[in-house]
């Protein structure tokens, strides 16, 4: 479904990724884990298009297309959905309005017509279900003094709203009670199909528990520089990232 | 950073859709003002004798006045005698029905998105039509006479209707109320007079659409608004006017009187030609607007979208007078370019138990300068009254300025007052966030402005709302950043 190969990234000239590698095929569902600022968010950002990276070399194959091409919107059409780490409010959009729109859009893209008001409602009521959210939520403006827990919910609403192929999760579990991981997690288990995909970048084993790995990469200063199964992410809660760092990081050390 | 400059600045130079004009035969005043100017213009519409004196009162007070430098924007000095004071297609005025009309004028008007025929026009409207000086067409008049609802452009009220005019004309903004308004009560030309008698609730939207269709001519038009005890009347005004490199003059005066228990809403879509992207040309746009609760339980509520016009100097207000009565006033004020704004409102409580409310929601993108200015007073009075302001700015870019400056004066410590007010910029993270979900630049755009303008929006009529966000979405593209 997606091939990175040897892909470096800047920001504002400072090399974030240096040469990151990566192959998913529909079905499976990838972790991506590793220390704070090796280069998570940074890989979910680039994979999802948004400005300010500068991609200095490699490339980015998806469904047959070079993502590097294409603009955010027209990634999101083609099926890249993001859940942000830090969803962002909107005042005075609903999450209802804000989909209808979305949806209208990508469905004009693919040449279909626009849902009307009855169809998405019926579309609407029946993803509500999955993430236990109610319609008092949708109604309000988009994520405007939402809890964290409501924020992360929302975005797996819209992730089940938008029905995307690939589906990156930055952090989604981060900021969630134990229900609310539970909430999310059987959500996302739910979305889970063989034609798609679906990359967790996390912190923690702990949600790992809940939506299990087909794949665990430990991402260390730009590289991905151990891939594993679940078992990767029970060695790495149990010993920290000391050990990757005594391994791969001598050159920080200077 | 650089990107996001780019987008807004792709957001903000889309261009003015109503730029052209039409070459109508026109039957013009020579240029300059003077008192032989204001006795022509009165003249040219009959007007009684009191009328012309009381022009002539109002030029002799204007010619001391001193134009007022108080509002944040800067133009170069308006001269006014290389101007035109009154301007009129020649087969407009008098006429006994729509058909016989131009039929160039009835095409002008339709490329504006308004049909002056009435069969074809939707049932819930009836038009005011003026252009340059006169008003050329007034629809559903017979429907609304029905019930005694009066309305008809103002010349026609002068001749008709005199003991209406003498009674309220220039009670609420008088003659000697300020530079502009002076000017118009000189010079005055044409616009709508609209009278509600008691108890009656008007069945269907009155509106007035203004037209500047002349080179180098002022328009200065007079609208006034009586509504009789336990009547209500939703009025709609919107204007546009054709792409001219010279700065042309709009000043006009708008007084609502509401008496008991009456409801009076007025909402404006101000779209004038705002000059170009490097800000040559445009309308200047001073206008002074007021009504009066003079009744118990009187309301009257401003709502208005401010997308057009070079420069805006106005403040739609109310005189609660009343006890019990209510002022609203809902602004949505774009700047973009170099366009500037200063607009606001004033509330002035003189009846116990009145209730004003304020939402101001200003947009600054481009070069442009948007400012909030309002006052609420509360006099001695007035005890138990409330006010409550919001004012928000949005800001797209880093060259724009917003600006609020709120007065407030309390005589009396039985009232409330609220005041809050936020600054927020458009950010890379909320575009980034729409697109990420499938919007296209433009779209994001719209529906985070029009997110930020709801409340405002939600206060105009149905379909001056749809038109209203297609035209904040239009006047903002190119901007983004």
């Amino acid at each position: 479904m997606i091939s990175i190969k040897n892909l470096h990234a800047n920001i504002e000239g400072k090399e974030i990724l240096k040469g990151i590698n990566l192959e998913i095929k529909a079905g499976e569902v990838h972790a991506i884990m590793g220390p704070n600022g090796s280069g998570k968010s940074t890989l979910a950002s680039v994979l999802a298009g948004r400005d300010g990276y500068e991609i200095m070399k490699g490339s980015i194959v998806f469904e047959n297309k070079n993502l590097l091409d294409l603009e955010a919107e027209e990634r999101a059409r083609e099926g890249i959905f993001l859940a942000f780490q830090y969803p962002v409010e909107i005042p005075g959009v609903s999450t209802t309005n804000f989909l209808k729109t979305a949806i209208n859009q990508i469905r004009q893209h693919r040449g279909k017509k626009s849902l009307d008001a009855v169809a998405f409602l019926k579309l609407m009521k029946s993803k509500m279900k999955l993430v236990e959210i109610d319609q008092a939520l949708l109604s309000r403006s988009l994520n405007e003094g939402f809890s964290g827990g409501e924020k992360k919910r929302n975005e797996i609403f819209q992730m089940a709203m938008l029905e995307p192929k690939l589906a990156i999760l930055d952090e989604t579990d981060s900021g969630l009670d134990i229900d609310a991981l539970r909430i999310v997690s059987h959500g996302v288990n739910s979305l889970k199909s063989k034609d798609n995909a679906i990359i967790l970048i996390t912190h923690y084993q702990r949600l790992l528990d809940y939506i299990l790995p087909d794949f665990v990469h430990v991402l260390f200063d730009g590289k991905i520089v151990k891939t594993g199964d679940k078992s990767l992410a029970m060695e790495l809660e149990k010993k920290g990232y000391d050990w990757i760092k005594a391994e791969h990081g001598s050159l920080e050390t200077i | 950073m650089s990107t996001d400059d780019q987008v807004l600045e792709e957001f903000t130079s889309k261009e003015y859709e109503h730029g052209w004009s039409v070459n109508f035969e026109a039957d013009e005043a020579p240029m300059g003002l003077n008192e032989d100017i204001v006795k022509f213009i009165s003249h040219k519409k009959n007007e009684p004798e009191w009328l012309l004196n009381w022009r002539l009162k109002s030029f002799r007070h204007w010619s001391q006045l001193e134009e007022p430098k108080w509002s944040n924007v800067h133009y170069p000095k308006i001269d006014y005698q290389v101007l035109k004071y009154y301007s009129a297609p020649k087969k407009g005025g008098k006429i006994k029905s729509l058909d016989e009309l131009d039929p160039e004028m009835i095409k002008t008007f339709e490329r504006l998105g308004i049909s002056l025929n009435e069969q074809k026009r939707l049932s819930g409207i009836a038009v005011d039509a003026v252009i340059d000086s006169v008003s050329v067409a007034t629809t559903f008049k017979e429907t609304l006479s029905e019930l005694g609802i009066i309305f008809c452009s103002f010349s026609d009220a002068v001749l008709e209707h005199p003991e209406l005019i003498k009674k309220y004309l220039g009670s609420v903004v008088p003659a000697a109320d300020n530079y502009y308004a002076a000017l118009n009560s000189a010079v005055f030309s044409d616009g709508s007079f609209c009278y509600i008698p008691k108890g009656v609730r008007c069945p269907m939207e009155l509106s007035t659409y203004f037209r500047i269709n002349a080179a180098n001519t002022g328009q200065f038009e007079r609208t006034l608004i009586v509504a009789e005890d336990d009547s209500y009347v939703s009025y709609l005004e919107g204007c546009t006017a054709p792409m001219r490199d010279e700065n042309q003059l709009h000043a006009a005066v708008v007084e609502i009187y509401a008496a008991k228990n009456a409801e009076v809403k007025y909402s404006t879509v101000q779209n004038w030609y705002p000059g170009n992207k490097e800000g040559v040309g445009g309308i200047y746009n001073f206008v002074t607007k007021r009504g009066i609760c003079a009744g118990d339980h009187a309301k009257i509520s401003w709502t208005q979208v401010e997308t057009g016009s070079a420069v805006t100097w106005k403040y739609p207000s109310c005189i609660l007078k009343g006890d019990y009565s209510v002022g609203e006033f809902y602004s949505v004020a774009v700047t973009n370019n170099y366009q500037q704004a200063d607009t606001g409102t004033k509330m002035i409580h003189l009846g116990k138990h009145t209730k004003s409310r304020i939402v101001s929601k200003g947009i600054s993108a481009g070069k442009s300068q948007n400012s909030y200015r309002g006052h609420v007073n509360i006099s001695k009075r007035a005890t138990h009254s409330r006010n409550f302001s919001q004012c928000d700015s949005l800001l797209m870019g880093n060259q724009c300025g917003a600006h609020t400056f709120p007065y407030i004066d309390v005589e009396n410590s039985s009232s409330q007052i609220e005041h809050e007010a936020t600054t927020s910029k458009i950010g890379e993270d909320q575009i980034f966030y729409c697109k990420q979900r499938g919007l296209d630049e433009e779209s994001s755009i719209a529906l985070i402005v029009n997110g930020f303008a709801k409340e405002v929006m939600n206060n105009l009529p149905m379909e001056f709302a749809v038109e209203a966000q297609k035209l904040l979405a239009l006047t903002l593209e190119g901007s983004v950043g």
